[in-house]
């Protein structure tokens, strides 16, 4: 794990059980257009409830670069620097079902 | 700055007041509509205060979604697929008011209801969604979308034009009328055209669509028109605003567009009228003369009336087009905004994503995404950010993005009814 990833992962490991929707880091709550926050909608995106953050990062970071593939993510990854991917993909981590 | 403080003392004020039974952050918070903003916003802030007395206003017992239902119209899907109760609404424990909101009284925070009863509120969340400007298009009077449906609220037009399509005679002409900006959902009547086309081509190949539009440009234009060439060639013909493309009266009584320069009639014919906000944002006092609503861009808080926000088609967001992915987007800023607004604190400042999915044939999908913040006063595209499809992409991309639409749309109907 690389240092960028700390402040934010500590933050959400800090507050068991407090990643609530009302603390959700700015763009979190527009992800789950696409990404079901529910595990029953039959859709091809993958959830990101419950994922690593550290995968959430890489895949926002490649993402941006071009290195990974992507219909629209390469799209949507662009809007966000590194600090705001990082406390998303944290926030993520920290949600359960 | 000095706005922002009035709004908080404001609040501060009214949750202490008539509020002051309840627990501390406890109030009362009404939502007015119940399509991808409102229902949305009125689950997410029941979900993250359960707390709050949240009451949804509208009229519909099932709501009848705009997006995918030019599939409809061109046979490839069901009405039914469409159609979307609230029980899943209440589950969540959202109290439904099944009547439409007749009148406001902002100062003393009411909302009158068309059945005579009166709700009191911290908070109003106004999300009517659009009404046809039935002034707007000479000859486009209500009874004339009887001849020439809109289609552009779906629900029995969405029906109407597609029982019109099937009925006609292979041969015949299909006329779509698009509007200036602004309008809802930007990219809908290209995408309409693409799907008829494809009903056209396949079931009927001697006829032709003509696209009459008030615009020189439109929505993810040069994608749709590569599209065009390459799945409909010769069939769709677009006029632009600069070649004579805008229409300037209908006569419903021969299906006939009249245009500065000519007349054309129709076998099929398609008005996609001007619209406007929802009317009980007029009687709100929130709408402009433009016919929609100006908000700020962090708790899409009215700028004419505080205490009053305005999500989805009635605003006036910026960068954000009018759009059911936009209008759930806002949905849940909004309702962490009226949350934090109502327990006293500042809401943060967002960032929003858009994309609008559209089919240009079953398996062919194209994107417009953009992600914004607010950016003097305004929700404002991030440079760098969002933008089209690839120009050149291969078939299986296409198809991937076509079946990446259909989980949206199933992911943004589970989210804004449960
Ligand atoms: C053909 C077509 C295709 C589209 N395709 C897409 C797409 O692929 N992707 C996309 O993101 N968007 C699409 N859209 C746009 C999308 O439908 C709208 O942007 C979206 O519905 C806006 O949501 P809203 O909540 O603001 O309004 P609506 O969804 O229209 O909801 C408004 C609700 O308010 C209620 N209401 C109005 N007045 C009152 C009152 N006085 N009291 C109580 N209730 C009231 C209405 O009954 C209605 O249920 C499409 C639109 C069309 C027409
Ligand atoms: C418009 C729909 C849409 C939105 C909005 C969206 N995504 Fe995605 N996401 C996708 C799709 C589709 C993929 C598959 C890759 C591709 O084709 O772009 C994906 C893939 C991903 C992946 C890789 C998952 C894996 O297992 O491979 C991550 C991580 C991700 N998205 C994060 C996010 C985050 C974080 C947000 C919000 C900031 C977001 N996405 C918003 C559609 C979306």
């Amino acid at each position: 794990m690389r240092c960028w990833l700390l402040p934010a992962l500590a933050c959400a490991l800090a507050q068991p059980g407090a990643a609530h929707a009302a603390d959700a880091p700015p763009g979190a709550s527009s992800c789950s257009g696409c990404h079901a926050a529910s595990k029953t909608v039959e859709t091809a995106v993958p959830r990101l409830v419950g994922r690593k953050p550290v995968e959430i990062v890489m895949a926002m970071r490649e993402f941006k670069s071009g290195a990974r593939p992507a219909t629209v993510m390469g799209r949507i990854a662009k809007g966000f620097n590194d600090p705001e991917t990082d406390a998303i993909a944290a926030w993520f981590g920290a949600q359960s079902d | 700055m000095s706005t922002r403080r009035t709004f908080l003392k404001l609040t501060a004020a009214a949750s202490l007041a008539p509020a002051v039974a309840s627990a501390q952050g406890a109030g009362r918070v009404v939502v007015v509509g119940g399509g991808f903003a409102g229902a949305t916003c009125a689950r997410t802030i029941k979900k993250l205060d359960a707390k709050l007395t949240v009451t949804l206003v509208e009229p519909n017992k099932t709501f009848t979604a705009c997006p995918f239902s030019n599939g409809v119209i061109a046979g490839l899907r069901e009405l039914r697929q469409q159609q979307f109760g609230y029980d899943g609404v209440v589950r969540d424990g959202v109290i439904s008011a099944q009547t439409s909101a007749g009148s406001i009284d902002v100062s003393a925070k009411t909302v009158t209801l068309a059945d005579g009863a009166r709700l009191s509120y911290d908070r109003l969340v106004l999300a009517p969604g659009i009404d046809l400007n039935w002034s707007g298009l000479p000859g486009y009077i209500e009874a004339a979308a009887e001849k020439m449906p809109h289609a552009w609220k779906a629900g029995p037009q969405t029906l109407l034009l597609r029982r019109q399509l099937e009925a006609m005679e292979d041969g015949g002409l299909v006329v779509i009328s698009a509007p200036a900006n602004p309008f809802r959902c930007p990219p809908g009547p290209y995408e309409r055209a693409s799907l008829i086309a494809y009903y056209l081509k396949t079931k009927k190949p001697k006829s032709k669509l003509l696209l009459l539009d008030a615009k020189d440009a439109f929505s993810k234009q040069k994608l749709f028109q590569n599209a065009w060439a390459q799945l409909y060639p010769g069939l769709i013909e677009w006029v632009s605003l600069s070649q004579g493309g805008k229409v300037t009266s209908v006569d419903p009584a021969t299906l006939t567009f009249v245009t500065d320069f000519a007349r054309h009639k129709a076998s099929v014919a398609n008005v996609i009228p001007p619209q406007k906000a929802g009317a009980i944002t007029a009687q709100a006092g929130v709408a402009d003369r433009t016919g929609w609503c100006p908000v700020e861009p962090v708790a899409f808080e009215s700028t004419l009336q505080p205490g009053i926000h305005v999500l989805g088609d009635a605003a006036i967001m910026g960068g954000m087009p009018k759009s059911a992915f936009a209008a759930n987007a806002q949905a849940k800023v909004c309702a962490a905004a009226v949350v934090a607004r109502l327990a006293g604190k500042e809401p943060v400042d967002p960032r929003l994503i858009n994309t609008c999915y559209s089919l240009v044939a079953p398996d062919y999908g194209i994107t417009v995404a953009g992600v914004y913040r607010p950016d003097k006063g305004q929700l404002a595209d991030i440079a760098g950010a969002g933008g089209i499809s690839p120009i050149e992409a291969d078939a299986a991309f296409r198809a991937q993005e076509a079946v990446y639409a259909e989980g949206w749309f199933r992911t943004i109907t589970a989210e804004t009814f449960g």
